[in-house]
């Protein structure tokens, strides 16, 4: 089971039963370093062996007004000793470091849940902003769950006491006195969140040991709450690490294992990188990530806007790079045009849109997956470009190398999906052995081709050769123009440009051939159902049909890697179910694609809140298309 | 190709294959004839050189050079030029635009691009007309054009593309039009300067706005015009009977007359093309009262952008080496075996 089983506080000299998975969420201010908080907490988490998955959820705005109910940031955690794929749906522990989180989070907690409370936060002007009448933590309010409500701040103060800091710099260390009342209670180890604190800090010692002494403080605390001194019942568990295949482990985003992916797939391309982008949420961590890696022959380029940004890549690969550029949403509208040129211009270029809320600015921290109609159909003219779509932050790896093996294969653009979602969420990954990937070495035309030199004659897989300038003897003209087929020169006879649409589609489709046939993740090729899905939907997808098949009901799972060109086998696969049910994070767009292309039932489940889908909400459709 | 000296190209070796499909008498086909004389004068070699282009009459220029050539999309030539330099600095990178493509929708990374110092020559073809969609105002009309999108006359103030140039960080801003015999000197000084060379060409679009610069381009006119400044040679025009000199009190420009060549005792100006205080002044030189300034009006060499980036990925990646196992193996890590341990 992925989410909690019941949490079952045990005696710390008895461990046993210990529950499979734990959700704990940390909510507080944007300014209280939850994000911070939930991040280290991961890492201890993956060292101590556990499966584990992260959903940060945090405002657009950076330093929202304090103590208000938009200002929350939240950072939520799943952790187990099984396989876990989703971030969870209700906590077991919200930890709420303000009447404002309290608010805006607990009523997600599993009845019986725990509450840790800072009581020092819940003043009358802080309950004013978080719009409470009375104190919730001194009434009924929170009588369905277990509420342990403490002075944090307090304690944080008096912890810090010895090195002098200012009252506000103090305060500051109360997500680590935090942290380390959690790490306490899941039984974890302090040592990797203090040398972290070091490096942090290594040019404020005295804060690096605040932090410290304030994370050492709150993990004595909950010893000595449950050797029974304060009687506030704080008990500790322990949750078994994961059995998981024997390897080297690190934790990963899906923005680093983008950006090492693309790294990767350039080197294996045998190219230089070229990266154009333009800051954006939640796809700036790319760009990032990429700007530190120069000796990987990676330029990166902070263009003027999105337009420039995708412009550039294109010129990069023009001239023998591989050009990468990548936004989110809004960002991608505006580089629909370039796009047109690179597949008019049949260049390379690898397009990485993190998805988010739209349309419009639409909710830039909240993840969504309604860009896929535009990531296939979004282009004037008959322009048809690859798409691919990662299922998770490890997936994103090599859904980035695929990307770049289809762009320079094909000489095409392609573009891959993430989301919000993927893009900050982290989860543990097996290292891959670089020795496992094939390289797709690129070879640029050197001289003309027998009889004169055709820059858009093609090979069988109907690319078109790349010839970089500078190259003696092959001087062309390329644009966004109708090309004459094989010459390349501006041609707008009729007939021609049939030809050249048609090429252009048949290249596209052909990329078909060249990929995997579709697999079945979970359950069976034919049967009664089949749940159809793609992107970060994959997690709750997988759990619910699992939990649905246990239960004895037949129930599949397929997730498309290939939004376009689809694989080959997709529709005799899909025809082979009598139901087929389709949940994304959008209106329908995947159901409509699949019904277009394989004339099927397919039925939507959508859910557009700015959240991912929970397991049971899934695991509910199943059963209706079920009964 | 194996000889070791290159063959000495001449204009006719610039041209392509490809027919020209400007209207007839356009001033498009003097200024290629400039660019076609100017390349085999500055020893530039075809395989070498990249002409980037936008949408518009004159973005279909790289069409008819023999060299590499790229026709973007409207108004992004220089973002496009800037991935073409950034990934091979060696390319000598020309870009030709108008006063539409680069002042108007792409006025944005004509700004940037100018502000970064990319390496590259910049000229734009400015006819104070859209042509390729039939004559509407631009944003370098004249006040009370009338067009088809505006039949009672714009109300909207020109544009000064060199102004343009110049506020945005521009080194080097030239001047030239489309039959001025000057037009390869102005080109090779552009091209001479390491850093983006702005070159405004006044062209005569003889369909929709024939003859807007007559008043200085006609031979009749040229001597009270134009003003062609040469680095060290005083501000001289109308044969040397007027110049141009400041006016201390009010600090702007003014015309003087020069009797018999006396051109020091009237206080006329050395050009000097570092200058850059006197440059903001000439751009500004409203036409009429004044000359129009041509030639070279600035030129001081900066830093340029590509050789920067070069530069910092070369001083970043010093003493690094590539290794694809070991960047993935990055953080901290664990090993599971039977039981984790922290590595």
């Amino acid at each position: 089971m992925a989410t909690a089983a019941a949490l079952e506080p045990v005696d710390a000299t008895v461990r046993d039963p210990a529950p499979d998975a734990v959700v704990v969420r940390f909510a507080g201010d944007s300014g209280d370093g939850m994000q911070l908080t939930g991040g280290q907490f991961t890492l201890s988490t993956a060292l101590a062996g556990n499966d584990l998955a992260t959903f940060p959820d945090f405002p657009a705005e950076i330093r929202a007004p304090q103590g208000t109910l938009f200002g929350v940031s939240a950072f939520q955690i799943n952790f187990g000793s099984t396989d876990i794929t989703t971030a969870g749906d209700a906590p077991d522990v919200l930890v709420a470091m303000n009447p404002a989180a309290l608010k805006t989070n607990v009523r997600d907690l599993k009845p019986g849940g725990l509450i840790i409370a800072d009581t020092g936060e819940f003043n009358d002007r802080n309950l004013a902003k978080a719009r409470y009448d009375a104190n919730p933590l001194e009434d009924a309010t929170l009588a369905q769950w277990q509420l342990l409500a403490f002075d944090i701040s307090k304690l944080t103060l008096e912890s810090v006491k010895p090195f002098g800091l200012g009252n506000k710099e103090a305060l500051r260390c109360k997500n680590m006195w935090t942290l380390g009342l959690a790490l306490w209670m899941f039984d974890r180890d302090r040592q990797p969140i203090v040398d972290w604190l070091r490096a942090k800090f290594a040019k404020a010692p005295v804060l690096a040991d605040a932090n410290i002494a304030a994370l050492n403080a709150g993990h004595a605390y909950g010893e000595t709450a449950e050797i029974g001194g304060s009687g506030l019942g704080l008990k500790q568990f322990h949750v078994a690490a994961a059995p998981s295949p024997d390897g080297l482990y690190r934790t990963v985003t899906g923005a680093e294992a983008i950006s090492l992916g693309l790294v990767a797939g350039a080197q294996l391309a045998g190219l230089p990188m070229f990266f154009g982008g333009y800051p954006i949420t939640p796809a700036s961590a790319i760009l990032h990530h990429l700007s530190r890696l120069k000796e990987y022959a990676v330029t990166t380029f902070q263009a003027e806007d999105e337009i420039a940004a995708i412009a550039s890549a294109i010129g990069a690969s023009y001239a023998g790079s591989l050009g990468v550029t990548s936004s989110s949403g809004p960002g991608i509208a505006l580089k629909g045009e370039a796009m047109g040129l690179a597949i008019m211009t049949e260049l390379p270029l690898v397009i990485v849109n993190s998805q988010r809320g739209g349309p419009s600015t639409g909710l830039p921290t909240k993840t969504e997956q309604s860009d896929l109609y535009q990531a296939v159909y979004g282009r004037n003219g008959d322009a048809p470009m690859p798409v691919i779509a990662a299922r998770s932050p490890a997936d994103a790896f090599d859904c980035a190398i695929e990307a770049c093996r289809i762009a320079t294969r094909y000489m095409t653009p392609v573009m891959l999906l993430t989301d919000g979602y993927i893009a900050n969420a982290a989860e543990p990954w097996r290292v891959p052995d670089m020795n496992e990937y094939k390289a797709f070495p690129v070879e640029f035309l050197e001289k003309s081709q027998d009889g004169g030199l055709l820059p858009y004659a093609r090979d069988a897989k109907l690319k078109r050769p790349w010839i970089k300038p500078g190259t003696p003897g092959l001087m062309h003209r390329i644009g966004g123009i109708e090309k004459a087929v094989d010459s390349g020169h501006i041609e707008y006879a009729p007939a021609n440009h049939q030809a050249m649409t048609d090429i252009r589609q048949a290249k596209v489709l052909g990329i078909a051939n060249d990929i995997a046939e579709q697999d079945v993740e979970i359950g069976t090729a034919g049967g009664t159902l089949a749940l159809v899905g793609w992107g970060s939907t994959y997690g709750p997808i997988y759990q619910a049909v699992r939990r649905a098949r246990a239960k004895g009901l037949d129930v599949s799972h397929i997730h498309l890697r290939h939004i376009w060109p689809m694989p080959r086998n997709l529709g005799d696969l899909l025809r082979s179910f009598g139901k087929i049910l389709v949940p994304e994070m959008n209106t329908g767009q995947l159901k409509t694609v699949l019904r277009d292309q394989y004339l099927v039932d397919a039925r939507p489940l959508n859910k557009v809140s700015g959240q991912p889908f929970r397991i049971h909400e899934i695991e509910a459709a199943i059963e209706e298309h079920l009964a | 190709m194996n000889d070791m000296t290159p063959v000495q190209l001449t204009p006719k070796d610039w041209e392509t294959d490809q027919e020209v499909r400007w209207c007839p008498g356009c001033g498009d086909y003097a200024i290629l004839k400039a660019v076609q004389r100017t390349l085999p004068e500055i020893g530039a070699r075809p395989e070498n050189t990249v002409f980037i282009s936008g949408i518009g009459c004159s973005s279909r220029f790289p069409y008819y050079v023999e060299s590499y050539g790229f026709h973007t999309i409207h108004g992004r030539a220089p973002a496009v030029a800037t991935g073409v330099k950034l990934a091979n600095p060696e390319l000598d990178v020309w870009i030709v635009t108008g006063d539409g493509d680069g002042l108007s929708i792409g006025g944005n990374h004509t700004m940037h691009i100018l502000r970064r110092n990319l390496d590259c020559q910049i000229l734009l073809f400015n006819n104070e007309i859209y042509g390729l969609t039939k004559g509407q105002y631009s944003p370098t009309s004249r006040e009370g054009t009338k067009s088809p999108s505006t039949p009672f006359g714009s109300v909207d103030r020109a544009a000064k593309p060199a102004a343009f140039a110049l506020g945005s960080g521009a080194r080097f801003v030239g001047r030239g039009f489309d039959v001025s015999k000057n037009l390869p000197d102005v080109l090779k000084a552009a091209h001479a300067h390491r850093g983006a060379a702005f070159v405004e060409i006044f062209q005569n679009c003889i369909v929709y706005n024939k003859d807007v610069f007559a008043d200085f381009t006609e031979k009749k006119n040229a001597d009270e015009g134009q003003l062609w400044l040469e680095h060290g040679k005083p501000m001289l025009f109308a044969k040397g009977a007027k110049g141009i000199a400041l006016d201390v009190e009010r600090l702007v420009l003014k015309v003087v007359a020069v009797t018999d060549g006396d051109w020091e005792a009237a206080g006329v100006i050395v050009h000097d093309v570092t200058n850059r205080s006197v440059a903001h002044m000439l751009v500004e030189m409203p036409f009429g009262a004044f000359p129009m300034a041509l030639g070279v009006l600035y030129d001081d060499p900066a830093p340029t952008f590509e050789s920067a980036v070069v530069q910092q990925n070369a001083q970043a990646a010093k003493g690094k080496m590539p290794d694809l196992q070991k960047l993935v193996g990055q953080g901290q890590t664990w090993t599971v075996t039977k039981a984790p341990q922290v590595v």
